[in-house]
């Protein structure tokens, strides 16, 4: 074997299970050293309990089904607020991509609207809904509607129109056009708009929580601050972090499945 | 064998082009299934965008299955005719009418098709779904898988039916163009400049590729080119515009298949150059 196919090997074997493991390297690593300063007191456990400490604290929250219950509120919130707020920015995306009279009627509005941090709605929010559910959904579902908006109104509008044209010429009725020219061309600007909304439906509903929920990944940070479990904070801190990744990985699944004949999703 | 380099006012066209049957169909003996070509007539076609007058009253008739090219300088008006025969753009005055009776009835929409400089392919779709785009309102019909596999056979990609369009070169892609225009049987074809964007090998072999397919299979094709070594390699007839008009009414006689930098080719590409650069003297 010469030098350089003893060199080259490895890239050559490369398997994409151990592709998938690379990612972690540095989040386990981050995780070793944070323990080793635990354990040799370099960071005091009042400040950082150590990652042991806080498996423990999930797991006891685990058998008490309490951990299992919040995550669930907070995944229904998030979820249900998503598909709201996202139907709705997709259906005006839609409709003022298409049509002139629409955008020139709501474009105006809605960018208004966008300009306004839709956190700094939350004493209203509270004024009107109180604390129940619908005052968390109207913020998630507000706050994911202009990523999507704004992506779907893009992605239409960027469709070549060279395509478009060649799609009437070859007789394709207005719902063919659709179908198969104007829609899978705006697809991958409305999975950027996805993605982005993802990030947003977490931090609104983590402060939502925060600031006013009787249940959630937030109310139990926040009841465990008011009761010094820090371990418990740090939990709710590291599960926000999963569940963000969780969601990130299922847009690029969809993303994968869908734009499959796009150059940047070949294999390689 | 010879070259006849004639210039004409666009009246006497008409009847100068009547005698001019397309002589090389008799080369060959066998040929499959033909649907034959319309013939096209225009009267007096004017066009303008705003106050740019494009086209200043274009005379002109196509018998059917005749090759013709249009060449002139940029902005000429070529592209704009081009559009208003494939029914792209509306025309401002005078006809233009397929069939020898203009018998609009007969004429369907997948009778005319149109080949572009871009491919125009959808990028979501495989190749062989994008030459399913060519049949029309026969998309959805039992045999368009068919029907799209054997025009992808005629242009030689037969085996990239799966393929997705931006793995294929861009010959390829035009030649999978070039299947998606022909699977309806077009009776008239209409290019605008489908080779432009191509390197030189593969424009000559798209070249050929163009000739054996309407030899083939008959169809009245209209070429815009600028380059016109292309024009005089593939053309019956080569059209020069200046200004909106029609200007010089050129009949290539040479035998088909053409040979490459034959002489009588160069002449007549010469002189079709001469009359595109006197243009340039007088103005």
């Amino acid at each position: 074997m010469s030098l350089i196919d003893s060199i080259s090997f490895p890239r050559g074997v490369r398997l994409p299970r151990v592709d998938g493991l690379v990612q972690w390297i540095v989040p386990l690593a981050i995780i070793a050293i944070w323990q080793l300063a635990s354990v040799t007191g370099f960071v005091p456990t009042r400040v950082l309990p150590a990652p042991s400490d806080v498996v423990l604290a999930g797991w006891k929250l685990l058998l008490s089904g309490e951990l299992v219950r919040n995550i669930w509120v907070s995944f229904w919130r998030a979820s249900i607020g998503f598909l709201i707020g996202g139907s709705i920015g997709f259906a005006f995306g839609l409709a003022n991509g298409l049509s002139q009279l629409s955008a020139k009627l709501t474009d105006t509005t809605l960018q208004m609207v966008r300009n306004v941090p839709h956190l700094a709605l939350i004493p209203l929010v509270i004024l009107w809904f109180g604390i129940d559910e619908s005052a968390k959904l109207f913020l998630v579902a507000l706050g994911v509607f202009f990523p999507i908006y704004l992506n779907t109104l893009h992605g239409i509008r960027t469709v070549d129109p060279q395509l478009i044209e060649m799609g009437r010429i070859y007789g394709m009725t207005d719902g063919e056009l659709f179908r198969r020219v104007i829609f899978p061309g705006a697809l991958p600007s409305i999975f950027v708009g996805i993605r982005f909304a993802l990030g947003i439906m977490w931090l609104t509903l983590i402060v939502a929580e925060t600031i006013a929920a009787s249940s959630g990944l937030g109310y139990m940070a926040m009841q465990a601050r008011e009761f010094m479990l820090i371990d418990v904070v740090v939990l709710s801190i590291l599960i926000y972090a999963l569940l963000g990744k969780l969601a990130d990985s299922a847009s690029r699944v969809l993303e994968r499945l869908t734009l499959s004949w796009h150059p940047a999703f070949q294999k390689r | 064998m010879q070259t006849a380099l004639r210039t004409s006012l666009p009246e006497t066209e008409l009847a100068g082009s009547a005698n001019f049957a397309p002589h090389a169909r008799v080369v060959r003996e066998e040929r499959p299934v033909k649907t034959g070509g319309l013939p096209l007539s225009i009267h007096g076609l004017r066009k303008s965008f705003g106050s740019n007058e494009v086209l200043r009253g274009i005379d002109l008739h196509i018998p059917a299955g005749q090759f013709v090219a249009i060449v002139g300088k940029s902005g000429c008006g070529k592209s704009t005719l081009l559009r208003l025969i494939a029914g792209l753009d509306r025309i401002d005055a005078g006809s233009l009418s397929f069939g020898q009776d203009s018998q609009p009835k007969d004429i369907q929409p997948e009778d005319i098709r149109v080949m572009f400089q871009e491919p125009r392919l959808l990028p979501w779709a495989r190749v062989l779904a994008n030459v399913e785009v060519g049949l029309g309102r026969d998309r959805a019909s039992q045999d368009a898988h068919v029907r799209a596999e054997k025009a992808l056979t005629e242009v030689g990609l037969a085996d990239k039916r799966e393929h997705w369009p931006s793995v294929l070169s861009g010959g390829q892609k035009q030649r999978v163009a070039l299947a998606r225009a022909l699977v309806s049987r077009p009776r008239v074809l209409a290019f605008d400049e489908p080779l432009g964007a191509l390197d030189a090998l593969t424009r000559i072999s798209m070249q050929r590729l163009l000739e054996r397919v309407w030899r083939d299979q008959g169809f009245t094709a209209i070429l815009v080119t600028h380059d016109v070594s292309e024009a005089v390699a593939l053309a019956d007839r080569v059209l020069v515009i200046e200004e909106g008009r029609i200007a010089h009414d050129v009949v290539v006689n040479a035998a088909r298949p053409r040979r490459r930098g034959s002489v009588e080719l160069a002449d007549l590409e010469g002189s079709i150059l001469r009359h595109l650069l006197s243009a340039d003297d007088r103005t």
